[in-house]
């Protein structure tokens, strides 16, 4: 069984210690895989604003990297779901994107069968469901599974947890004040939930919950759930 | 009417300060979305209803050509005249001429969303034909002047206050804020028209293939009357709204009211088979028109033509997060909302509605709740490539995307674009995505990147 891991182009960047925490976490479990140091996007922020010819290139390159792994895992939801969902819609190929490719906790629970990573967390944790985990992906036991499972972690729901933090790629800057209209209520209700940090399948929402949160004083802690889960 | 889909931005910002706007937006939302959770919830079928409606609409519309023949068969069988109208003029001229004939004065109108696309009321009133709403959110935003904000709740946007300073003020009568007797006073004028309309003019909820029915859900009653009481009744419907067999209702009966209004079922059901002469309660001549009006552009599309599945229950609008925010006239289309924006640049211009289906932030709330199951926000993602190929995407924005594209595609460019990106902020240099950081912190690029880490650390723990 060949394991590649995709570390998204933002986490590479901006959060490599969620990279980090997934190397950490699979290592644990003993898990081969490979990190092919080639790799770069999925294509995503072209696909979504609508440049499929630009995306299907950058997908191109992907296939070249991954063709070969039996799964692709990634600590996103929102690259997964744009490798699992669309790939087969602009590469027309031969590779089952759909059936190899998983997001971080859903792999764990669900090809590996793990519930637990061993990781002690002592703290209230608020779980926010990003739109394209829960709604593209379908994912939304595992992670809390996980967290649950995590030694002296307090997971807390937020209202609302279901409903979209307002970032959504371009349409965060082509319509700021709709945007940080839906982020403000996210942070309202993640203030009111009493949790200290809120963990996520993705770090894009995360962004987006603390550049809002910052911006505006409110005491919020983000944390990626891989980094949670690497907490031993 | 001053709200055009090029002008949603601004609306939208005029909206989102419109404090009034927003607290009755956010009051009737709640209120129907949470009633909805319950009607919803107590059927434990449920996902097997959405899924039997898709099956069907998507069955109906890959045999359109059939069904609609079938109907048309049935409904001439059964007595009414069946009229084929290829868009809007040809709709209204179709009525004119009816009206004309008929010498008729007055119509009265239920709730109907196509003779809005068409613009049918303002039409038969510049003919000199007074044409009144019965529906009575739809008499409030005709009294107000105005355009539906929701396709089932038209007036959703007005509060009870400014109904009853709006009925004050239009109908001379005694500021009141209580809905029972703002109903009172509508359902009075009302009665007077209902008596003395020469046509009824009604839309259709479904068209039933196999008996030729018209079938038509509504809550006040209004609709019966005005498909009976007049002479002459004429509905309007789009094609799409055909679908095979009688007993097909039974499950749009159970999503569409719990869509909706969140109702276990609508308080009233009329299904119109026949005029009958000489009988009291039913008018001597029925009209079916049926309007394309861009629908076969739709059905050409195997991408699109999932859009023509809508049963129009307005629940998508509801449950989509911008459209909570700023509300049906922003879109500055009849059809607001999620699935308004694939409908309004794909049927009346895609020029006009480009900026429509980019908003939205693609959270895939619209297609959860859709009782027939279309992927509205997946449809929204094509549309947006559609703009792409269609060249009506800003020249800044393709740059961005070639040079991204670029840098992307080859990994050495990627990593010496990182390196510049982390100098150039080291220096203080980077670039302020205004639209971004007006409100909210934009993160640093960390200072190593996993990569380095991977190579530098991580690497050798796996050889
Ligand atoms: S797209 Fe679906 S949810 Fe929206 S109005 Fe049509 S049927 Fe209702």
């Amino acid at each position: 069984m060949k394991i590649g891991l995709f570390i998204p182009c933002y986490i590479d960047q901006i959060y490599p210690q969620v990279g980090v925490a997934t190397v950490k976490i699979l290592k644990k479990l003993g898990v081969k895989f490979d990190y092919p140091l080639n790799q770069t996007c999925c294509g995503q922020p072209a696909f979504n604003t609508g440049y499929w010819e630009e995306a299907k290139t950058i997908a191109e390159n992907f296939k070249n990297i991954f063709s070969d792994f039996d799964y692709i895992v990634s600590p996103s939801g929102s690259c997964t779901s744009m490798v699992k969902n669309f790939y087969p819609e602009i590469l027309q190929d031969s590779n089952d994107w759909e059936n190899k490719t998983f997001e971080l906790s859903d792999f764990l629970v669900n090809v590996l069968g793990v519930d637990s990573t061993g990781a002690e967390f002592p703290h209230t944790v608020a779980y926010h469901d990003s739109c394209h985990a829960l709604r593209e992906l379908g994912i939304k036991n595992e992670p809390r599974l996980l967290l649950r499972n995590v030694k002296k972690l307090k997971l807390v729901e937020i209202e609302n947890s279901e409903d979209c933090c307002g970032f959504g790629g371009t349409f965060s800057v082509k319509f700021p004040e709709i945007s940080t209209e839906m982020v403000k209520d996210k942070v309202k209700s993640i203030v009111n939930s009493g949790a200290e940090f809120v963990t996520s399948t993705d770090s894009s929402c995360l962004m987006h919950i603390f550049g809002y949160a910052k911006r505006k004083n409110f005491k919020v802690k983000i944390i990626h759930i891989a980094e949670i889960l690497a907490n031993f | 009417m001053n709200y055009t889909p090029q002008k949603f931005s601004i609306n939208a910002k005029r909206a989102l300060e419109n404090e009034k706007l927003r607290a009755n937006l956010t009051r009737a939302i709640k209120h129907t979305l949470t009633k909805r959770t319950e009607v919803v919830s107590e059927l434990s079928n449920w996902e097997e209803l959405r899924q039997l409606a898709h099956d069907i609409k998507k069955h109906t519309i890959e045999n359109l050509g059939y069904y609609l023949e079938l109907f048309e068969k049935r409904a001439i069988e059964n007595g009414i005249n069946v009229l084929w109208a290829k868009d809007g003029n040809e709709a209204r001229e179709f009525v004119i001429e009816i009206a004309k004939k008929a010498k008729a004065k007055l119509c009265v109108k239920s709730k109907s969303m196509v003779t809005e696309e068409i613009g049918l009321r303002e039409f038969l009133e510049e003919n000199g034909i007074e044409t009144v709403e019965t529906d009575l959110g739809e008499f409030i935003v005709q009294l107000a002047n105005e355009m539906p904000s929701h396709i089932t709740a038209p007036a959703m946007h007005k509060s009870r206050d400014e109904i009853g300073e709006l009925f004050a003020e239009k109908l001379g009568v005694e500021l009141t804020t209580e809905p029972e007797k703002l109903t009172a006073i509508a359902r009075k004028i009302l009665r007077e028209k209902f008596l003395n309309a020469d046509i009824g003019i009604s839309g259709a909820n479904f068209l039933v293939a196999e008996t030729g029915s018209i079938v038509i859900v509504e809550n006040e009653g209004n609709a019966g009357l005005t498909t009976t009481l007049p002479k002459i009744h004429i509905a309007i419907a789009g094609i799409e709204k055909v679908i095979p067999r009688l007993v097909d209702l039974t499950i749009f009966f159970k999503i569409l009211g719990r869509s909706a209004t969140a109702q276990r079922f609508t308080s009233y059901v009329s299904i119109i088979n026949s005029p009958r002469k000489n009988k009291p309660d039913s008018p001597e001549e029925i009209y079916i028109i049926l309007l394309d009006n861009g629908r076969t552009e739709l059905l050409k599309s195997e991408k699109l033509k999932p859009a023509l599945y809508c049963i129009k229950c307005g629940a998508c609008m509801l449950a989509c997060p911008v459209y909570q925010r700023v509300g049906g006239h922003t879109y500055g289309s009849i059809y607001p909302g999620p699935i308004g924006s694939v409908l309004t640049p794909t049927m009346f211009g895609f020029n006009e509605a480009k900026v429509l289906p980019f908003a939205s932030s693609l959270c895939g709330r619209c297609y959860e709740i859709c009782p027939v199951k279309i992927e509205i926000h997946h449809i929204l993602l094509w549309l947006r490539h559609e703009a792409v190929q269609k060249n009506l995407t800003s020249k800044l924005e393709k740059i961005v995307f070639k040079l991204w594209t670029i840098s992307m595609r080859n990994v050495k460019l990627y990593e010496l674009g990182a390196s510049l990106m982390r100098f150039v902020s080291k220096i203080g240099l980077q670039p302020k995505f205004k639209n971004w950081t007006k409100t909210r912190d934009f993160p640093q690029l960390a200072e190593k990147s996993f990569r380095e880490i991977w190579r530098k650390e991580l690497k050798n723990d796996f050889k």
